[in-house]
C-alpha cells in the first residue's frame, strides 16, 4: 500500500484528477487563467488580422478572395477540436458523473455552434466567387451542416430536459454517438468527388502554402485556441456559480470579490 | 506636396477596401466572424453579473 510519503504515479495522478475536478479548486484556477488566455488571444487575433489583411501578398489564383482563409480555416478546425473536446467530456460525465465535466461540455457547444457556423458563412461567401455557387450538396459540406445540427441538437436537448443530471447524461450520449461524423468530415473530400479543396495545411506533409501566407495562418490558428479556453473557462465558472450557488466557496468567492 | 500624399493615401486605401472586386465576400467574412467572436464573450459577462446578482440576494435574504 502507498502511504502519504511514497505515491506511486498512478496515485499521483488521481489524487491530481480528483482535487482538479473539485468545482471550488477549479474556479480558482480558472480566475488567474482568465487575463493569461484573454489577453494572449486577443494579441493574436489582431496580429493575425493584420498579417492576415495587410502583410500576405494576394494569392496568385486567387486574387484577394484568399484571405478568407484566416477566419475560414481556423473557425473550422475550432468547430472539429471542440467537438473533441464536448465529446470526451461527455465521456467523463457518463463514467465518472464529474460536474466539471459536464459543465466543460456545456460551455463548449454554443462555442462550437459558433466556429461551425462561421465555418459554414465564410466558406459559403468564399464559394460565390470560387466555385461560382454559395452552396453544394457534397459530402464536406453536408457533413458539417450535421456537424453544426449535432451542436444545437446538443443545446435543446441539455436544455429541453428538467432533471440536470438526466439532461447532462441524455446530452453526453447525443455528443458521443455524433463523434461518427468527425471522420466523416475528415475523409468526405477524398471520398467523395466534391468542389472542396483537400487540406493545405496538415501534420504530415509540408505545407502548400508559402511562408509569408503560411504565418499569418498559425498565428489565426493559436488565437482562435487560446479565444477557445478563454470564453469556455468564462462559460464553465457561470455554470459552476448556478450549480453550486448554495456551497460555501461560492459564498467566499463572493464575498473576496473586488 | 502634402496634396499628393494625401491622394496617394486615398488610392492605397480604396485598392485595400476594395479587395481586388472581391470587396464584398472579404469584408463581410471577416465582419461577421468578429461579430460572432465578439457575441461570445459579451453573453458569458451579462450572464455572469445577472448570475451574480442573483446569488447574492439569494445570500442575503437568508442571512
Amino acid at each position: 500500500m502507498a502511504t502519504a510519503s511514497k505515491l506511486s504515479i498512478s496515485d499521483r495522478f488521481w489524487r491530481w484528477f480528483h482535487g482538479f475536478g473539485s468545482p471550488a479548486r477549479f474556479d480558482r484556477f480558472a480566475q488567474k487563467a482568465l487575463p493569461w488566455f484573454s489577453w494572449s488571444a486577443g494579441i493574436l487575433l489582431l496580429a493575425g488580422l493584420i498579417g492576415g489583411l495587410f502583410l500576405a501578398p494576394a494569392d496568385y489564383q486567387q486574387g484577394e478572395s484568399f484571405r478568407i482563409i484566416y477566419v475560414h480555416v481556423p473557425a473550422a478546425w475550432m468547430s472539429l477540436f471542440t467537438y473533441v473536446v464536448m465529446a470526451m467530456a461527455g465521456a467523463v460525465t457518463l463514467i465518472w458523473r464529474m460536474k466539471l465535466a459536464d459543465a466543460v461540455a456545456r460551455a463548449s457547444a454554443p462555442l462550437g455552434a459558433s466556429f461551425t457556423a462561421l465555418a459554414l458563412i465564410t466558406g459559403s461567401l468564399w464559394g460565390k466567387p470560387m466555385w461560382g455557387t454559395y452552396w453544394v450538396w457534397d459530402g464536406r459540406l453536408t457533413s458539417y451542416l450535421i456537424l453544426l445540427f449535432l451542436y444545437l441538437g446538443y443545446m435543446a436537448l441539455v436544455s429541453a430536459i428538467v432533471d440536470r443530471r438526466t439532461a447532462s447524461r441524455a446530452g453526453a450520449v447525443l455528443a458521443l454517438v455524433g463523434v461518427v461524423n468527425l471522420p466523416i468530415i475528415h475523409f468526405s473530400v477524398e471520398w467523395w468527388n466534391t468542389l472542396h479543396q483537400g487540406a493545405t495545411v496538415s501534420k504530415m506533409d509540408t505545407p502548400s502554402m508559402d511562408t509569408s501566407m503560411l504565418i499569418p495562418l498559425l498565428i489565426m490558428f493559436f488565437g482562435f485556441q487560446l479565444y477557445y479556453f478563454a470564453v469556455m473557462l468564462m462559460r464553465v465558472r457561470n455554470e459552476l456559480l448556478d450549480t453550486e450557488r448554495r456551497t460555501k466557496w461560492v459564498a467566499e468567492m463572493l464575498s473576496t470579490r473586488k | 506636396m502634402g496634396g499628393r500624399d494625401a491622394e496617394y493615401t486615398k488610392i492605397i486605401m480604396n485598392e485595400f477596401l476594395h479587395m481586388g472586386g472581391y470587396a464584398v465576400f472579404v469584408w463581410s467574412s471577416f465582419g461577421i466572424s468578429a461579430l460572432v467572436l465578439l457575441l461570445n464573450v459579451l453573453f458569458p459577462i451579462m450572464r455572469r453579473k445577472q448570475l451574480i446578482r442573483d446569488v447574492e440576494g439569494h445570500i442575503r435574504r437568508k442571512q
